[in-house]
């Protein structure tokens, strides 16, 4: 009886974190339709006012643009380089290898606004901050220990004699890869694409301080968000929110789909 | 080495040693530079260093910071815990996986947004204290206040850290708590003397993250905590958007790193200590 108690509240607990976790999140898309100015309980009337403006105002178009410039190039090279480093990981064992992934996989555990500063400083001493290329090349940074972490899971489950088979029946090396390997790895690839999309479309702080003029999206919620109160910063989120999940639901299906049944 | 094996293992060397390595030790020279009539020139002087750390504006903002990133590992530890624990023992495996994809979903929504709506939601005229005025309770101040700061630092860490905790709990040899029980331990010992000890390390590293993600944090504290005093990310951000004295950031960046090295590697330590023969 007391065991069921106990379960009772371990379970009323979890749901309570739950609560604290998805009140801001359910509250913002509840906020973006709302009429008043300042959301308050009770609500006001329902209206995409608030939508109608981010549509109308070019300042958030041409950051919605740039976000999605930097975010799809930032996939392919972060993919790109998390591939070569976890085919480099699955096959080959060398001197140096623990400094070599350490190379990859530390950023992530360094503060973004660490990150920021570094990279500001850098890029502008080599003449190259202010750009959105600059942005790019911060994200790629910042998000390939993703994408290698990924494909690494995924070349753990492939039969390392399968390629081995290939160079025996005469294929060079890099037909093996093109026929063997990156088959085997493509829902991983396009898993790995999606989410460092989805991280970088999400990164305000090293966007904030190495973009110059070039404002993504996150950038412009946090000028808003530093000018006043503004519902529009409800909807953008909410948009923002949207673009995100369709990418991480596309790379959980290609990932779980696929990686997690062979 | 063939050039098959370097097209692969280069790429990589060449990009983070660039754009990840070439920063970091860029930033640390840069704390030795100095500013002249607004443009910094490449020197090797202390100065930076001896004002940063002789003014008493930045050593309150860093035992501010390290305090409340340490009570929001506190906090966040204590809070997580009874829900992780729920996942890992009392439901199936199945449930647990979905609930954990649950978590991850609060990631790839905006931080910032999410802010916003606490700040919402606080507000002296905000969702909470117009409940509790309907009542006739508050309205209470919980902008601008630690709490505040608390609130977003979990907002940001509490995710991650059940996740965290659940899989350390979730991988614990259940012959061993079943055999505790067996012997007569009590359900709060089995608690104390068999399944934390047990997952210590993944606790432990749960923990880690959740005071590196607050301590870098400048959200929070800025929209939350009404920034007083500044938190060092604050300060970061101040020294150089204002005052373009990038080397005086630079100074509490590194001050910030040292921090995190040493907080990094005793959390480290003690999460894969042995224990001594008991």
């Amino acid at each position: 009886m007391s065991a069921r108690i106990a379960t009772g509240l371990l379970l009323g607990w979890l749901l309570l974190v739950f609560v604290f976790i998805f009140a801001p999140i359910v509250a913002s898309v509840i906020f973006s339709f709302n009429s008043d100015r300042f959301p308050t309980i009770p609500l006001g009337s329902f209206t995409t006012h608030g939508y109608d403006t981010i549509f109308a105002d070019a300042e958030i178009g041409e950051a919605a643009r740039n976000s999605i410039i930097v975010s799809l190039s930032t996939s392919v090279i972060a993919t790109t380089l998390g591939f070569a480093t976890a085919y480099t990981d699955y096959r080959y064992r060398f001197r140096f290898k623990g400094p070599y992934l350490a190379l990859i996989l530390l950023p992530p555990t360094i503060p973004l606004i660490i990150m920021a500063l570094a990279m500001l400083a850098w890029l502008s001493w080599i003449g190259a901050s202010g750009q959105l290329w600059s942005i790019i090349i911060a994200h790629s940074v910042l998000t390939a220990p993703f994408a290698m972490a990924i494909l690494r899971l995924r070349l753990h489950q492939i039969d390392p004699d399968l390629e081995a088979a290939a160079w025996n029946l005469g294929s060079s090396e890099w037909r093996a890869l093109r026929s063997v390997i990156l088959p085997f790895c493509r829902p991983a690839i396009i898993s790995a694409a999606c989410l460092t999309a989805a991280i970088s479309f999400d990164e305000f702080a090293v966007a904030w301080f190495v973009s110059g003029l070039n404002k993504t999206v996150p950038v412009i919620i946090l000028e808003i968000v530093q000018g006043n109160i503004d519902p529009q910063v409800n909807a953008i989120g909410s948009l923002v929110f949207l673009t995100s999940m369709t990418l991480v639901v596309l790379a959980q299906l290609f990932f779980i789909a696929r990686v997690g049944r062979t | 080495m063939n050039r098959f094996a370097l097209v692969f293992r280069l790429p990589i060397i060449v990009w983070q040693g660039l754009f990840f390595l070439g920063p970091l030790f860029f930033m640390i020279a840069m704390s030795f530079f100095l500013v002249k009539n607004y443009r910094m020139e490449e020197a090797f002087e202390l100065k930076n260093w001896a004002r940063m750390l002789t003014r008493g504006y930045v050593w309150d903002s860093y035992w501010y910071t390290l305090g409340m990133a340490g009570s929001a590992t506190v906090v966040a530890t204590l809070v997580a815990f009874p829900a992780a624990f729920a996942l890992a023992f009392r439901v199936s495996a199945a449930v647990r996986r979905w609930v954990i994809f649950l978590l991850i979903i609060p990631f790839f929504t905006s931080y910032l947004v999410r802010t916003f709506s606490w700040y919402v939601i606080l507000a002296e005229s905000g969702v909470i204290n117009t409940g509790l005025g309907t009542v006739g309770f508050g309205p209470y101040t919980m902008l601008n206040t630690p709490f505040g700061t608390v609130v977003g630092y979990l907002t940001l860490t509490l995710p991650l850290v059940v996740i965290l905790q659940t899989v350390a709990l979730a991988n614990i040899d259940r012959n061993l708590v079943q055999a505790a029980r067996n012997l007569g331990c009590s359900p709060p010992r089995t608690l104390v003397s068999v399944i934390v000890p047990l997952a210590k390390t993944g606790l432990i590293i749960a923990a880690l993250f959740c005071f590196i993600l607050s301590f870098g944090d400048f959200v929070a504290p800025y929209y939350l905590g009404g920034s007083k005093p500044p938190t060092l990310p604050i300060l970061i951000i101040d020294t150089t958007k204002s005052g373009q004295q990038w080397p005086r950031a630079a100074v509490v960046a590194v001050m910030m790193m040292l921090t995190l090295f040493a907080i990094a590697a005793t959390a480290i330590w003690l999460a894969y200590r042995r224990r001594s023969a008991s």
